[in-house]
């Protein structure tokens, strides 16, 4: 076995441990489907892990403004995955905190949505494809990422997580954050869709010298630079890019804290 | 703009190198984010344009070039004022990916360096050479030991400050690898540098001609990503089963060994037994193509050829080598909550995927690490360690660590959150198996134990002495006896060889046999240290699964001494000829030359004879006996003489 293959198979094993343990121990699960090519490798890991099954609902809570493909690919794929799929939308931009930035209260939307969501339908554990090497404060995550009630984050108390023990204990009330693909990076990403054959969102490739790194709202995400039209084109350019992977995303630049306070608030 | 998230050096883009996560753990103010920094700069991490801006902060500062700032800098950006948990930074040596993880070196923030260095392979830990080794190197160090990380290499840091001497390093080298090789862990090399200068990061110092190792970064390059043990026995704990139509399908990770179609399996504690019928994957492979056999590391889900009631907690194995079913387990633990942990402290125990009620039943020892200090104490506070009792709710499969490392260990859980966690060093109870009824008593001696005690002034004992032939078992253990009987002792060289001229000469050397000749000596050990001897027991016992049951047969009081040496010196001593015969064909299955010697996981002492002369390494094993009170008085002098 090459030692590509073999580091994508310890990384797709240690996924299916993490999400067999979050079905396992927690009693309402639902799964984070943004539409990009993280949650996309999620699903896939997950129907591996309960055997082409998702044996919990996958949420999408949607501002509105996604692009159009990424909406026809949520229509169809979850028809062709039989998934249990519930779309929730999310509260009007007037309701934000009007002192954030521009395109971070835009972002803030989610946050908002995604408690509405929480409290409809009494879910106690949230699976998002997060990873460490996306943004600095999600280096900092833990696998089960425990969440105060009001969906916030304690950075500075989080508790000690070590051999694939997780702790999973709750106040009342409150949820937890599950991550089982912290430990990926973009380029196993790519790497392990190319080799699984898992359906991407053309929006990633490159068209008129520009593509997507990273999907989000249509009004504050921005393609990059650059002429890579294939998977295998994505994988050389990341082999040689100096270009963060979320630098297309205007919420993460506008204030050096910005991304920090929607993510204390309960953002992904 | 805001920061990268991870430092990235290089784009860690090739899939196809292997990835190596490296903790970096030392004291405070030892030099890490200096390291960090040249390591970046000399794999190729640093654009010019950083590399002038802080040339220009250092000038207007009126300092020489200062590494750190860039860390600093980095960190400001990357952490966005949140400076007490782990980061991860990312660059390529030569041959590997590597995540380098950066533990807070503050021991308040001891639970996120554990959550670093347990995603670990391999550590790096630094030390200043002018201050040498201090009590958060002996912390983190000790917690190494514990967590499990086996690969480890010393960084000697700031050799400038003491003008490259040798004599300085030496020091620091023996005494730390003294101290981390009586936890059994072995250092693979011991580097000096200086961070700042950059002598001996990717380049070779000229200021240290004495010094012929490799560099940091050589030595980074030549760690290994931790795999999962094939070679040991079966454990596959059960995550769940799941009926998502008709079937029921046993779903978990194979922990350690492998599995195949067909096999006989049991589930431990429940003592179930069944074959396995199919090993169901997803995407479905057509007829005949799916997997027949599976590989520890790999994801399993399986059915079984009858109905069997197992549940999440239980853990498959083969039935010739199960897991016990533990009642009361010996832990060696770490512990981070507030509260102390005392006796009649009620906790959850994890072990794999088992979960059950545990009430501390004893505390054995307290021990501070970062002071080196053990004591009988009565509770364990907050960032010590110790060796407790766990008194369990209900029986749980459990290994000892030293028989399994992944079923051999324990995470604790306490007001609700993981609060500690440790290393089964014994199971002291296990639910009874059914026994052979025999008309049979055992008669106890007219003597009292206090009376040997105080006769031999020390407790009955078994000194375990295992290790390739040739590395210095039997000189050590004849030293040993020596100085034992000549202070009045009553030490019993017990010789595997010896034994099998008379007791043991209907056996021969089939697996059946080696395992009753095993069982033989066992037992007689643990006859003789019931009388009060200190038996001492030289034989290369390669067999990791063979010694924990001597283990197990004598109880309280084993000792097992790692005697360790390169191979290569080994053969040069040769004692008894053997690896010559054995490099002739004369001697087949040879252990070292054609047979593997699996190196005890957590021995109670490891003494590198390449490294401690005799008189060093008899000492260490006294020093042992003393500090586990099995010697009344304590030996003189732990001095080491190195070699």
């Amino acid at each position: 076995m090459s030692t590509a293959d073999q580091r994508l198979d310890e990384l797709e094993a240690q996924s299916i441990y993490i999400l067999r343990e979050a079905f396992a121990r927690m009693k309402r699960v639902a799964l984070l489907w943004s539409l990009g090519k993280d949650s996309n490798v999620m699903i896939w890991l997950a129907r591996k892990a309960f055997l082409g099954h998702v044996p919990f609902p996958v949420l999408h809570v949607d501002t509105g403004k996604k692009f159009r493909e990424m909406y026809d690919f949520r229509d169809h794929y979850s028809r062709a995955w039989n998934l249990d799929l519930r779309v929730d939308p999310c509260p009007p931009l007037e309701q934000m905190d009007p002192t954030l930035p521009p395109a971070t209260r835009s972002a803030a939307r989610k946050t908002e949505g995604l408690k509405l969501a929480l409290e409809k339908y009494g879910f106690d554990a949230l699976i998002a494809g997060i990873r460490r090497d996306e943004e600095a404060t999600r280096a900092k995550e833990r696998v089960f990422s425990p969440r105060g009630l009001e969906g916030d984050w304690n950075v500075r108390e989080q508790p000690a997580e070590f051999w694939d023990h997780f702790n999973a204990t709750l106040p009342q009330g409150a949820h937890l954050r599950v991550h089982p693909i912290l430990h990926w990076t973009e380029l196993d990403i790519w790497a392990y869709t190319k080799r699984e054959g898992i359906p991407v969102i053309p929006l990633y490739f490159a068209r008129d010298g520009k593509r997507y790194r990273s999907l989000g709202d249509q009004d504050i995400t921005f393609p990059v630079a650059s002429e890579a039209a294939t998977i295998d084109d994505i994988l050389l350019e990341l082999a040689t890019t100096r270009v963060p992977e979320r630098s297309g995303r205007a919420m993460d630049h506008e204030s050096e804290d910005s991304f920090e306070r929607l993510r204390v608030a309960g953002y992904l | 703009m805001s920061a990268p998230s991870n430092v990235t050096a290089l784009p860690v883009a090739a899939a196809d190198r292997p990835l190596v996560r490296i903790v970096i753990v030392g004291h405070v103010d030892h030099g890490k984010s200096t390291l960090i920094g040249r390591l970046l700069h000399e794999t190729g991490g640093i654009t010019p344009q950083k590399l002038e801006s802080l040339r220009e902060i250092s000038a207007r500062r009126g300092m020489p070039f200062e590494w750190s700032f860039l860390l600093d800098s980095l960190q400001a950006e990357r952490d966005q004022g949140i400076t007490i948990d782990t980061s991860q930074i990312r660059f390529r040596t030569p041959s590997r990916d590597i995540i380098l993880i950066d533990a807070p070196g503050h021991a308040e923030f001891l639970r996120n360096m554990i959550t670093g260095a347990a995603q670990a392979d391999a550590a790096l830990l630094l030390i200043d050479a002018a201050e040498g080794v201090r009590d958060q190197t002996r912390r983190h160090g000790y917690l190494l030991h514990l967590l499990g990380v086996k690969q480890v290499a010393v960084v000697v840091n700031k050799m400038d400050r003491i003008g490259f001497a040798e004599a300085g390093f030496r020091a620091i080298e023996n005494e730390i690898t003294a101290y981390l090789g009586d936890l059994g862990l072995r250092v693979e090399v011991v580097i000096p540098i200086s961070a700042r200068e950059g002598d001996g990061v990717s380049q070779a110092s000229t200021r240290a001609p004495w010094y012929r190792g490799p560099t940091v970064l050589a030595a980074l390059d030549n760690f290994q990503p931790a795999r999962a043990a094939q070679e040991i026995a079966l454990r596959l704990p059960v995550q769940a089963v799941y009926k998502f139509d008709d079937r029921r399908i046993v779903a978990g990770r194979i922990e350690t060994g492998a599995l195949a179609l067909g096999d006989e399996v049991v589930f431990q504690p429940s003592g179930k037994t069944a074959r396995v019928r199919s090993i169901e994957v997803w995407p479905v492979p057509a007829p005949g193509e799916g997997p027949t056999s599976l590989a520890a590391g790999q994801p399993a889900a399986i059915t079984l050829d009858r109905e069997i009631f197992v549940e999440r907690g239980e853990v498959l194995s083969t039935p010739a080598l199960r897991p016990h079913a533990a009642r009361q387990l010996r832990v060696r633990v770490f512990w981070l909550a507030d509260e102390p942990l005392e006796i009649g402290s009620v906790l959850i125990a994890r072990l794999a995927t088992s979960e059950v009620r545990a009430t501390v039943s004893a505390i054995h020892d307290v021990i501070d690490p970062g002071h080196l200090s053990a004591f009988e104490g009565r509770r364990i506070e907050r960032n010590q360690v110790g060796e407790i009792e766990l008194t369990l709710s209900r029986p749980i499969a459990a290994d000892p660590y030293g028989v399994n490392p992944r079923t051999g260990r324990v995470a604790l859980e306490f007001g609700g959150r993981i609060a500690g966690g440790g290393l089964v060093i014994s199971i002291v109870k296990r639910e009874a198996a059914a026994r052979v009824e025999r008309n049979v008593t055992a008669v106890a001696s007219a003597v009292a134990a206090q009376e040997r005690v105080a006769r031999y002034r020390h407790h009955g004992a078994v000194v375990w002495l295992t290790g390739l032939s040739g590395s210095g078992k039997s000189t050590i253990a004849a030293e040993l006896e020596r100085r034992l009987f000549a202070a009045g002792g009553l030490p019993t060289l017990l010789d595997g060889d010896t034994l099998r001229t008379g007791l043991n000469a209907d056996l021969g050397f089939s697996e059946a046999d080696r395992a009753e000749n095993n069982r033989r000596l066992g037992e007689i050990a643990k006859f003789l240290k019931g009388l009060g001897h200190v038996v001492l027991v030289a034989a290369v016992s390669p067999s990791a699964a063979a010694r924990a049951r001597v283990r197990e047969i004598v109880g309280e009081n084993f000792f097992e001494v790692h005697v360790s040496a390169p191979l290569e010196l080994c053969e040069q001593r040769d004692p008894k000829g053997l690896y010559a015969k054995a490099r002739a064909g004369e001697i087949k299955g040879f252990t070292g030359i054609d047979a593997p010697y699996e190196a005890p996981a957590a021995p109670e002492l490891l003494i590198e004879t390449d490294r401690l002369d005799l008189a060093g390494g008899v000492a260490r094993v006294e020093l042992l006996l003393a500090n586990a009170g099995v010697l009344a008085v304590p030996a003189t002098s732990a001095d080491d003489a190195v070699i």
